[in-house]
């Protein structure tokens, strides 16, 4: 685009009929692509805002109720969430891969690339399910049916219980309370781990159509943006997870002396 | 007018990335089965944990997002903006409810 002089004399919706994804009310190619980037990173710092207020509950919870949170965080399977997140890194890899496939103009590569991230992205909604029945299983949703019984079982010294053998009043007050307050992990875990999973089944449908649009050879090396900025949001959600695994998964895995 | 072609990072450094990633993953798991201790109150296992949470989160960001080799001016104030205002919310919050009982 190079006669930017004559403005005036230019009619003002010109579309660019050489290049029909350029938007008339754009330059050249390079704003149009830094204007949807920029838009997105717009998103993401909302998104940054979203999630920060529930790890900002998280946090202070997790402060003041520290052994329950120990030990609810326990009971979530470290093996299944260690894998789910390796998981989910892979499916940032093949998004990167398929940007760059999309900038060398591999189509096929594109659409492959694509494919495998769908593929990791069910496969760790998947797992999650099966996370999520687990703790349906031990009663661990926080509803009327929830019970953290085993919790107190397992953990009698950590909760300070076994000091408390002697006074059944108080010993029955604290029970309820580690039943309150571990209802308030599970709460924020299941509120945590629910929107990352919303944010996961919106990018699977976001990548539905992405995958429809490479296959049909819409992104060439100069215009792939929407596949770009599809990206961009795939790798915020494997990044909210990142921060996730360890805060959920791993508050106190030492061994219990 | 010059149109800046757009950076095409190597299939090389994104399996390095993955690599790195996959690794800090396994990393974070075994060190937490491992007793670091506490100083002065504070638990060293989740220093470690978040500490290689924000390796990878950074390298994230960088490579695979793509904010090391962007042209747009925008997007690193933005970012930092996003990340600054988190840390305030965190920060202060944590602050008035952990010394809210003190005394």
């Amino acid at each position: 685009m190079s006669d930017r002089a004559g403005i005036g004399e230019t009619p003002l919706a010109v579309e660019h009929e050489d290049r029909p994804e350029l938007r008339h009310h754009f330059a050249d190619v390079e704003q149009q692509r830094n204007a949807a980037t920029l838009g997105m990173w717009w998103f993401l710092g909302t998104e940054i805002m979203f999630f920060g207020g529930m790890f900002c509950a998280y946090l202070v919870y997790r402060r003041w109720y520290f052994p329950e949170f120990a030990a609810a965080s326990r009971s979530l399977s470290l093996p299944i969430g260690t894998f789910n997140t390796t998981v989910l890194i892979c499916s940032s890899l093949t998004v990167a891969m398929s940007v760059r496939a999309a900038q060398l103009g591999n189509r096929k590569l594109q659409v492959r690339m694509l494919l495998l991230t769908l593929l990791f992205g069910l496969a760790f909604l998947g797992i999650k399910t099966k996370e999520w029945g687990d703790k349906y299983k031990e009663h661990h949703i926080p509803t009327f049916a929830f019970n953290a019984h085993d919790l107190i079982e397992d953990n009698q010294h950590l909760f300070g219980l076994d000091k408390l053998q002697g006074d059944p009043v108080k010993l029955r007050e604290r029970e309820a309370e580690i039943q309150q307050h571990s209802k308030i992990f599970f709460s924020l875990y299941f509120a945590l781990t629910g929107m990352h999973a919303i944010h996961m089944i919106v990018g699977v449908g976001i990548f539905v159509v992405v995958t429809w649009m490479a296959y049909k050879g819409r992104f060439t090396p100069e215009y792939h943006t929407p596949l770009e900025i599809a990206g961009l949001y795939w790798h915020f959600v494997d990044i909210v997870w990142i921060y996730l695994f360890p805060l959920l998964y791993l508050i106190d895995r030492k061994p219990i002396s | 007018m010059t149109e800046h072609s757009e950076h095409i990072a190597s299939a090389k450094l994104y399996w390095f990335i993955w690599l790195v990633l996959i690794v800090g993953t396994i990393i974070t798991a075994l060190v937490a089965r491992v007793d670091l201790g506490t100083y002065h109150g504070i638990d060293a296992n989740t220093v470690v944990a978040l500490f290689i949470a924000t390796c990878k989160a950074t390298v994230v960001v960088l490579i695979f997002m793509g904010v090391k080799y962007t042209h747009e001016k925008m997007t690193k104030p933005i970012l930092i903006g996003a990340i600054f205002w988190l840390l305030l919310l965190l920060v202060l919050s944590l602050t008035d409810y952990s010394t809210r009982y003190a005394g």
